[in-house]
């Protein structure tokens, strides 16, 4: 091969490597990636698709969790909308009564099916998408715990 | 008074890298041996002081001084003497303390063994050192100081966040910022070497030992922290793709593509230009790891409190640096001669391949990791990327770079035909074609994707060792100069298949694990049972007993394997006083490679209990696989041709082409 030639394999094949990169992560950004969505978003303004997947975020309800077996049933609020969730698992030990949540899972039915819950790490931390949207709502008053 | 010292010593490390900064560079421009010969006496000096400032801090820690309020928010007097110690880094501002120090510590090691190395890029390399210690210095006095009073001094401190209570806090931060900083020697080396302009395969035989140090602690450190948060989260996952495990895994892939370049170009002179490139991206990513991890913009477990302009403060440290250094790569590449040349099908063009997957996978990763941030600027949607992206796109891209894995090394330098590398690997192909169809026969009705990967994961492994196979002559030669063979083979080859080797381990790990886990849920009573697997997990009640600063009740479980054989496992929910936070405590039996790992939920009002128990398939290969890539990199390090040295240049030439003549 000449010089010439060797360089296009070169440039050839790399440049295929990064187009089959590109084209993977155009792919899978379409479709792999989750919106956050607050309970006022899904039930004014219809934001997720039947079916979706999507990240429902607020602070659960007081007073609203529900056992029975291994299924739970919470409501998780951002204090102007609420939206009613059910979960099969074990919840994560931050989870409590009026504390932050996100929720990961779909609609149906009107009732939010998720398949992770995630809590906060410590009692400091509240999710920053949960902090944001409580601030957006105007009732935010985690800021002295968040330093 | 302690304190005091500390934080005195902690500016003078300041002052001191600021001399560091200035001096050795003006020595090196100036040509004048004194100038240059106090960088090394300054960088030691520098770790020396922040040696005594984090001693200090520690100190603080240990008696529990209230009056420091990094002490009391993140310490309890009742804490185990080991988490007192360990919580010295398991906070912002001591983890930083921890950052610096381990950065000074690897500007005095090439202060002490870079002897052999020309006494103006040594001068070049521990100034550039400097301008990156005195960046960081500031940001902990001035935004991040660990050494701030509280005043009056409270009796109680806050205690540490449990998650955090654990051995893993002793061993994976050290470890992965020895990798994460180690990267900055390279970094030092590559900038100094663009400001002197000199540029040859002897600056990739001074860089190797520092990249591969730094690569081995990354390795050790991420394996670690996978799984730390494996035992200790309590939902039994091994890799989250968060933003912040991919903020170390990029620099890994960069760091390991760095590792492979370099070698092109010590033994080549090829591939200079990218291989500086890579050493100013491979800290680069490090720094931006820190970034995302110490400001807070991203959501993760590793986030501790944190204020807006501790962000601000690493970006510009952040741009400084990546700008700086690639404004001056611009300058200066295009003046760099091409090295060695090679046909596309040889040890190099394999190399090359290595480098271009392994690049465009950490950018796949880092693309994901930033692009909810990126979302939310422009849009102010939140979106979260999860594992199928990076599933989708990183899963993909390995493949045909594990392919590759076991013919690379049998490829020689410069020009090598594919076919005698195939015909050695023919047999290797063979043995993972049995496997697949073996898995494929045991596992009907599982995705053929599942034995097609242990097919590959065979082929890693034992493809990997080919190498060593045909060059020691097994099964050609006597026994005895088999032997004798094996013993003269070059350290650095035992460490590349045994690296690669270790990557197949991790594969069959990642595969079996992701395809045949099996999980169960159930509520049970005391008496009851919940099976997986053919185990049966009896629950037999809970116990209440009291820990140094927790309270926890254990569910006692006793598990009856397949065969009939009994064992107890105790899993717990425990409560912190200090913080009343609780946490689980999963338990974990490890069987063979696999493991039975069972979590807690919640006690109900009429004392049943929520278990959820896994079934782990060879879930330890993955860290095991680390093991051995981290000791393949251990045993490369040991070879006599990284102990850098030109004196040793021509012997190794020699050896080299022995090594040639015997393939």
């Amino acid at each position: 091969m000449t010089r010439k030639q060797k360089r296009l394999t070169m440039i050839g094949a790399i440049g295929a490597v990064l187009m089959a990169a590109v084209l993977l992560i155009m792919f899978a950004l379409r479709d792999e990636i989750v919106f956050f969505y607050s309970p006022t978003d899904i039930l004014t303004e219809s934001k997720a698709r039947p079916g979706e997947r999507f990240r429902l975020g607020g602070l659960v309800k007081e007073g609203s969790i529900e056992k029975s077996g291994e299924t739970v049933r919470f409501v998780i609020t951002d204090t102007e909308h609420e939206m009613p969730v059910t979960y099969v698992g074990i919840l994560p030990d931050l989870f409590r009564e009026g504390q932050g949540v996100i929720a990961e899972g779909s609609l149906s039915d009107a009732v939010f099916s998720a398949d992770t819950v995630l809590a906060k790490h410590d009692e400091n931390y509240m999710p920053k998408e949960v902090a944001d949207t409580l601030k957006e709502k105007g009732v935010w008053q985690g800021e002295e715990a968040v330093q | 008074m302690i304190n005091e010292l500390g934080h005195f010593a902690l500016v003078l490390a300041f002052a001191l890298s600021l001399v560091q900064s200035v001096v050795p560079l003006a020595g090196a421009r100036l040509g004048n041996q004194k100038l240059m010969a106090v960088g090394s006496s300054v960088s030691t000096g520098m770790f020396v002081f922040t040696l005594l400032a984090f001693a200090s801090l520690t100190s603080a820690y240990v008696t529990s001084d209230f009056s420091l309020e990094n002490v009391w928010a993140n310490s309890h007097s009742a804490k185990p003497m080991l988490y007192k110690v360990t919580g010295v880094w398991g906070n912002h501002e001591g983890s930083m303390l921890l950052w610096v120090l381990i950065l000074a510590f690897f500007g005095a090691l090439v202060a002490w063994f870079g002897s052999n190395i020309p006494a103006q890029l040594k001068a070049n390399v521990l100034a550039v050192q400097g301008w990156i210690a005195a960046a960081f210095f500031l940001f902990i006095l001035l935004t991040s100081n660990p050494f701030a009073r509280l005043s009056p001094a409270p009796f109680e401190g806050n205690d540490l966040n449990p998650v955090l209570q654990d051995i893993g806090l002793a061993i994976h931060p050290p470890m992965l910022y020895l990798g994460y900083v180690g990267f900055s020697v390279t970094f030092s080396f590559a900038v100094a070497a663009m400001i002197s302009g000199r540029i040859d395969a002897a600056w990739a035989r001074w860089v190797r030992p520092w990249a591969l140090t730094a690569w081995l602690f990354l390795t050790a450190g991420i394996a670690m922290g996978s799984y730390w948060a494996y035992y200790e989260l309590g939902w039994g996952g091994w890799w989250f793709w968060d933003p912040v495990e991919n903020a170390s895994f990029i620099p890994w892939l960069v760091g390991t593509a760095l590792l492979h370049s370099a070698l092109v170009m010590e033994k080549r002179e090829a591939l200079k230009i990218w291989t500086i490139l890579l050493a100013i991206i491979t800290f680069s990513m490090s720094l931006l790891g820190t970034f995302l991890v110490r400001s807070g913009v991203l959501t993760s477990v590793h986030a501790f409190a944190n204020d807006p302009e501790r962000g601000v403060f690493i970006l510009m440290i952040l741009m400084l640096f990546i700008g700086g250094s690639l404004t001056l790569f611009a300058v200066r590449a295009p003046l760099l001669k091409a090295g060695g040349l090679f046909q596309p099908i040889s040890r190099e063009g394999a190399l090359v391949f290595n480098n271009v997957f392994l690049t465009t996978a950490a950018a796949t990763v880092l693309v994901g990791t930033l692009y909810p941030l990126v979302v939310e600027a422009l849009s102010g949607a939140k979106i979260s990327v999860g594992a199928p992206f990076f599933n989708i796109t990183f899963g993909p891209l390995m493949i045909p770079l594990l392919m590759l894995v076991p013919i690379g090394p049998l490829l020689s330098w410069k020009r090598a035909d594919l076919y005698p590398a195939l015909q050695r690997l023919f047999w290797v192909a063979g043995l993972a074609l049995l496997a697949v169809i073996v898995t494929l026969a045991l596992t009907s009705g599982e995705p053929v994707l599942a034995s097609l990967g242990i097919g590959l994961a065979v082929w890693v492994m034992i493809g990997s060792l080919a190498e060593i196979w045909t060059r020691a002559g097994i099964g050609k030669a006597s026994a005895a100069s088999t032997f004798s063979r094996l013993t003269g083979l070059p350290r650095s080859m035992w460490g590349t298949a045994l690296g690669h080797f270790g990557l197949g381990v991790i594969l069959l790990g990642v595969v079996t694990v992701s395809v045949f886990e099996q999980e169960s849920v159930a509520e049970v009573a005391p008496g009851e049972t919940i099976g997986i697997a053919g185990y049966e997990i009896a629950f037999q009640g809970m116990t209440p007993v009291t820990g140094p600063n927790y309270t926890e009740t254990v569910a006692n479980l006793s598990v009856t394997n397949p065969s009939g054989g009994v064992f107890a496992l105790k899993p717990a929910k425990r409560v912190y006083q200090a913080r009343g936070m609780p946490t689980t405590e999963a338990a974990i039996r490890t069987i063979g490679f696999s493991q039975l790992y069972i979590s807690l939920g919640d006690v109900s009002a009429d004392g049943k209990l929520v278990i959820r128990a896994w079934w782990k398939p060879l879930v330890t290969l993955i860290w095991i696989g680390a093991i051995f890539m981290v000791a393949g990199g251990m045993i490369s390090l040991t070879d006599r041709r990284l102990r850098v040295g030109i004196a040793r240049r021509a012997r190794r030439t020699v050896a080299g082409k022995q090594a040639d003549a015997l393939s």
